[in-house]
This record gives C-alpha cells, sequence and structure tokens, in this order.
C-alpha cells in the first residue's frame, strides 16, 4: 500500500527541523572532535555535486543543454555570481539552446 | 522605537533579496514535486514547513520512488547534516539567556542564506532579526513552490525543461565558490561527481537507487575528506 504524501512530507520537515533545532538549543559549546567538525564541513559539497551531476543532464530535453546548463553555472559561481543569478543563467541557457540550436 | 522593532525590519530588508531568490529557486522545486506526483496543496505545505532545497529536492525523488520512509529518514539527516554545523555556530551567536522559544523558531529556519546573513550581523544576534529574514523569505519559498506545480502543468516543454535546471544552478552557486579557495572540496566535488556518474551507469551500481547513491558516496568520500584533510579552525568560520 502506498504511503500518504503527508506523511512522507511530515518526516521531511521534522526530521530537517530537528537537525536545525538541536544543536541550538542543546549544544551550548563548539564540537572539539576534529574528524567530526571536519566531516559536516565537508558534507554539503558531495551531496550537492552528487545530487546535480548527472542529474543535470537527465534533467533536460537534451543531454547537450543540460551540459551547457552545467558548465555555464560551474563558470558564473566560479566568479561569484549569486545564487539567483546562477539559477537563472542556467535556464536561460537550456532554454535559448533549446528554442534556435538543439 | 523597541530595539526588538529595529531588528525585525532590519531582518526584514535583508531577507527581501532572499526572498525573491527563493521565489525563482523554489519554482523549479515545485517543477519536481509535480513530477513526484504531489499535488500543489502538498508541494506548498512541504515548502512551508521545511525551508531547504536540497532536502525537499531528495525528499521529492524518494516520494516518487515510493521509497521506504526509513530512507527518506536517513536521506534528509545526510542532505541537512550541513545545518548541524550552521545551527552549532549561531548558538555561539545568541546571548546565553536566550530563551528556549527564541532558539526553536531561529532553529526552524537555519537555511544557507539566512545562516549567512544572521551569523555575519556584528555582536549578539537578536532572534528578531532572524523573524524579519523569516517573514519574506519563507513566504517567497513556499509561493515558488506552489507556482511551480501549478504552472509546470501549463508552460510548454521546452520552459519547464529549462526551468527544472534552476535548482542545479543554485546547488553549484553553493558548492563551487568554497572550492576555489579550497582544493580539498574542488577535489571532492570532482570526485563525487565521477562517482556518481560512475554509479549511475555502471552494470549492478546503477541498481542502488540515487537515494542510497547519495547517503553512501557522501560518507564515503566526507569521511576519507575528514580523515586525511582535517580542517583548520579558519577554514570553517571562512564557510
Amino acid at each position: 500500500m502506498p504511503i500518504n504524501p503527508y506523511i512522507y512530507i511530515f518526516a521531511m520537515a521534522a526530521v530537517t527541523a530537528l537537525i536545525r533545532i538541536l544543536p541550538l538549543t542543546l549544544i551550548r559549546k563548539k564540537i572539539t572532535n576534529v574528524t567530526l567538525r571536519s566531516f559536516l564541513y565537508y558534507v554539503p559539497y558531495v551531496t550537492l555535486s552528487v545530487m546535480t551531476f548527472p542529474a543535470i543532464i537527465e534533467a533536460t530535453g537534451s543531454v547537450w543543454s543540460g551540459l551547457a546548463a552545467l558548465v555555464i553555472g560551474i563558470a558564473l559561481a566560479f566568479f561569484k555570481v549569486g545564487l539567483f543569478g546562477v539559477a537563472v543563467s542556467c535556464c536561460a541557457m537550456v532554454f535559448i539552446l533549446e528554442l534556435f540550436i538543439l | 522605537m523597541s530595539v526588538n522593532s529595529n531588528w525585525y525590519k532590519r531582518g526584514l530588508r535583508d531577507g527581501i533579496p532572499i526572498g525573491l531568490g527563493y521565489f525563482a529557486v523554489s519554482f523549479a522545486l515545485g517543477i519536481a514535486a509535480k513530477n513526484a506526483g504531489l499535488t500543489a496543496v502538498q508541494a506548498t505545505v512541504a515548502s512551508l514547513f521545511t525551508n531547504a532545497s536540497a532536502g525537499e529536492y531528495a525528499g521529492f525523488e524518494l516520494i516518487a520512488a515510493s521509497a521506504p520512509l526509513i530512507e527518506l529518514v536517513i536521506m534528509e539527516i545526510i542532505v541537512n547534516a550541513r545545518y548541524l554545523l550552521m545551527s552549532c555556530a549561531l548558538s555561539q551567536k545568541l546571548a546565553p539567556e536566550t530563551s528556549i522559544w527564541h532558539r526553536l523558531l531561529i532553529g526552524f529556519d537555519v537555511t544557507d542564506e539566512i545562516f549567512a546573513i544572521s551569523v555575519c550581523v556584528p555582536g549578539t544576534l537578536n532572534p528578531f532579526y532572524n523573524y524579519g529574514a523569516m517573514s519574506v523569505s519563507i513566504p517567497g519559498w513556499a509561493a515558488g513552490t506552489c507556482l511551480g506545480v501549478v504552472l509546470g502543468n501549463l508552460l510548454p516543454a521546452n520552459i519547464v525543461s529549462a526551468l527544472s535546471v534552476g535548482l542545479f544552478g543554485m546547488f553549484l552557486a553553493i558548492i563551487i565558490p568554497p572550492a576555489k579557495e579550497n582544493k580539498v572540496i574542488a577535489g571532492l566535488i570532482i570526485a563525487a561527481m565521477t562517482l556518481s556518474f560512475a554509479f549511475s551507469k555502471l552494470p549492478l551500481l546503477s541498481s542502488i537507487s540515487s537515494g542510497f547513491r547519495i547517503i553512501i558516496l557522501t560518507v564515503i568520500l566526507s569521511l576519507a575528506a575528514a580523515i586525511f584533510f582535517p580542517i583548520k579552525e579558519e577554514a570553517e568560520d571562512a564557510d
């Protein structure tokens, strides 16, 4: 039997909130274990990388437009264009390529 | 005028660009939610109570796959692990006498962007600064998600295709700038993307669900990096 989507949504909200709230309410001292701190520090970069690729080339109408979005996204992010600018540029790249070229 | 209302207004002002950015980015999240089979109401509720792009995106993927609940719970812990660190850092910014209710409310919305602006406030952090930022960013996030689901149905395929990369663009904007200064992060990103690609294409490995692929690679690569390249204090503060 499929699970009600609201149960997933509730679980997602509860786990996310707990992760964000627990340290702020419980831990008043700094984490001193270097390995644990380093692990937590590196986690987002690996997670976001794995989620971005190859998904970005599978999300679009063509592999090539997705690849172009990846390249332009990396290039603009490299020059510290903000979240909003990078996101919009990736979308524009895919739109233009799929409209006129591919 | 009270100190709290001043801080609230300041948060509101700093939250406007965040709210606008969220609106655009969460539109792509709405499309992902629609693809996962969620209704506009479900997706909006999800975004009101969970303000996390990567976490929600991963969650929607798992909902689409009808994954076991435990897989979603593990996934959310892994994907949102960075907020544990941010929450720790933010706890140092609060006055020790700050009440549990303020801590709960601030904690609820520790996003990358709100963390970034609130940890940069000079001196002690007044909770009302966060409430100001939250009162524009949360509606922006939820409204964008809602419109993504609703308009995702009406928009032509090429526009949907274009918007679906918006979220990945945001992920890149988070991971690439620190990689410029930190070679370990740069190496990790390359290794993670290469292995992720290999896992999705190679026989046997490709049978692993995308959710567990993220969990396995994150734990292995981050742990390896933590053991071989433990970070110094300054590197973390610069994040």
